[in-house]
């Protein structure tokens, strides 16, 4: 075992902001992906054909392909494109569409968001038609039956499951090294190309995600006793 | 959008001018990586579940810290480690017994690795769905002298299946989308080939398209086909809500 390359601090400077790329890709996109998928979610349940079909095509898609394939059909499919426009060249967007990290922060969210929103529609189904029926009887509104009744009923039901798509994903963000972004796995990359040691880069960033899956288990743990239960 | 619409009938012409043989011999190994993996998969698994249940404290501790540490770490930093290591290892070992480095097969050290992921995850399927055969059934059968491996194949294995094939239903989904993961060591499967394709023609949308399209009917076939084999090992049970 050879750790000597440790002690350079510009190792420690990639690894310490590889680890901050990965933490904003995970929290980044479990919250766009989960604005996403109470929409995704809701419309299957309730919506007319033309909103239900398309989400549910969408929630098949994701959960049926390969994250990775996913990933480069925007990066390199969608990416490809967007230099032959001329006026996106020169306008302001050009920046973000060049930049591997927010194809890699768009995967990701929509991966949040096709899981999340199939898990969300069973939650939306699992309300019992009872409680929402007695919100109709005390007049309130579609719009408020759903933000006062529906939704706070049907997120309670996800919560136990949002630790185990949260670790999910913190094993999804790796990938976004295919896609140049510099996070932990990047991080390995360029420290292994450097100094031609493969293993050990490796075996570190694999105890930190091992820290990251720790930390996310303890602290869903820690929030779901802080919400009272009653059974 | 010209980039859209490629022409499909150059692209996928058999031969040496298009992609059509390379994509379907990448999709022959994708499915081939996926089947032997699973079935590697499942085979550690069910020697990890009855470890779990059966075996003395060293082996559970040693099967727990595998399932624990192989279902926290990315499967593609797992994949990585495993295959530098088991490559290394294994030129290492055929250099001590005086053979040189040998080129190994990269479908087969790619069935190895993900198999050997998969049996974290399989075996906490497997140890679940034991652990919910009722007690009193096993302890029955025993009582008729049917003997471990008898009581296992007639009672526990029936009674384990309707808990168990949900699980692995999933895992098999899996695997076949984590298939595409091994592309990044250099298996030769229909992702990778996927890449070569669209990086030699720049029609990367319409490869990518493609390849999704593929993996996509895979997980569509399988969950029919899951689904009636749940259907099959829950006959005679109560239906589901």
């Amino acid at each position: 075992m050879n750790w000597s390359w440790i002690a350079y601090p510009e190792y420690i400077h990639l690894l310490a902001v590889g680890l901050l790329y990965t933490i904003i890709l995970l929290f980044g996109s479990v919250i766009v992906g989960f604005i996403l998928a109470v929409p995704l979610g809701l419309v299957q349940v309730t919506g007319p054909a033309y909103l239900r079909i398309p989400a549910k095509i969408f929630c098949s898609f994701i959960r049926g392909t390969p994250l990775l394939i996913q990933m480069w059909l925007l990066y390199y499919g969608l990416g490809s494109i967007f230099p032959s426009i001329p006026w996106i060249r020169t306008s302001f967007l050009w920046p973000v569409l060049r930049e591997g990290f927010y194809y890699a922060m768009l995967s990701l969210s929509l991966s949040v968001a096709g899981y999340e929103g199939e898990i969300m529609r069973g939650a939306f189904l699992g309300v019992p038609r009872g409680e929402l029926e007695a919100a109709r009887a005390f007049g309130m509104s579609g719009w408020k039956v759903l933000s006062r009744v529906w939704f706070p009923r049907a997120v309670l039901q996800v919560l136990p499951t949002l630790a185990g798509e949260m670790i999910s994903q913190l094993k999804s963000t790796p990938l976004a090294f295919t896609v140049t972004v510099m996070e932990l796995m990047g991080a390995r990359s360029k420290i292994s190309s450097d100094t031609y040691i493969i293993y050990e880069p490796l075996i570190l960033i694999a105890i930190i995600y091992m820290i990251l899956t720790f930390i996310i288990t303890r602290g869903f743990n820690y929030l779901e006793r802080l919400i009272p239960q009653r059974r | 959008m010209f980039l859209v619409i490629a022409p499909l009938s150059e692209l996928l012409t058999y031969g040496n001018t298009g992609y059509l043989d390379e994509l379907i011999w990448g999709a022959v190994a994708t499915i081939q990586i996926s089947v032997f993996a699973y079935a590697f998969g499942i085979s550690l698994g069910l020697l990890g579940a009855m470890g779990k249940l059966s075996a003395g404290p060293i082996i559970r501790t040693l099967l727990n810290f595998y399932t624990t540490v192989f279902r926290a770490v990315p499967e593609l930093v797992l994949i990585m480690l495993l295959y530098y290591a088991g490559t290394d290892g294994l030129n290492r070992l055929m250099l001590s017994v005086g053979v040189g480095p040998i080129e190994l097969n990269g479908i087969a050290v790619a069935i190895f690795v993900l198999g050997f992921v998969q049996g974290a995850y399989s075996t906490e399927v497997l140890r679940a769905a034991i652990q919910a055969v009722p007690l009193g059934q096993v302890e029955a059968a025993k009582a008729y002298g049917m003997s471990p491996i008898t009581a296992f194949r007639r009672i526990t294995l029936p009674a384990m299946l309707p808990y168990a094939i949900p699980g692995l239903g999933n895992l098999w989904l899996n695997i076949t989308k984590d298939s595409a993961l091994v592309s990044v060591v250099g298996a030769l499967e229909l992702a990778n080939e996927t890449r070569v394709a669209a990086g030699g023609t720049k029609y990367y949308l319409t490869f990518y398209l493609i390849a999704a399209l593929f993996y996509w009917s895979i997980s569509l076939l399988s969950n029919f086909g899951f689904s009636w084999l749940e259907h099959r090992v829950r006959r005679g049970q109560p239906k589901l809500a």
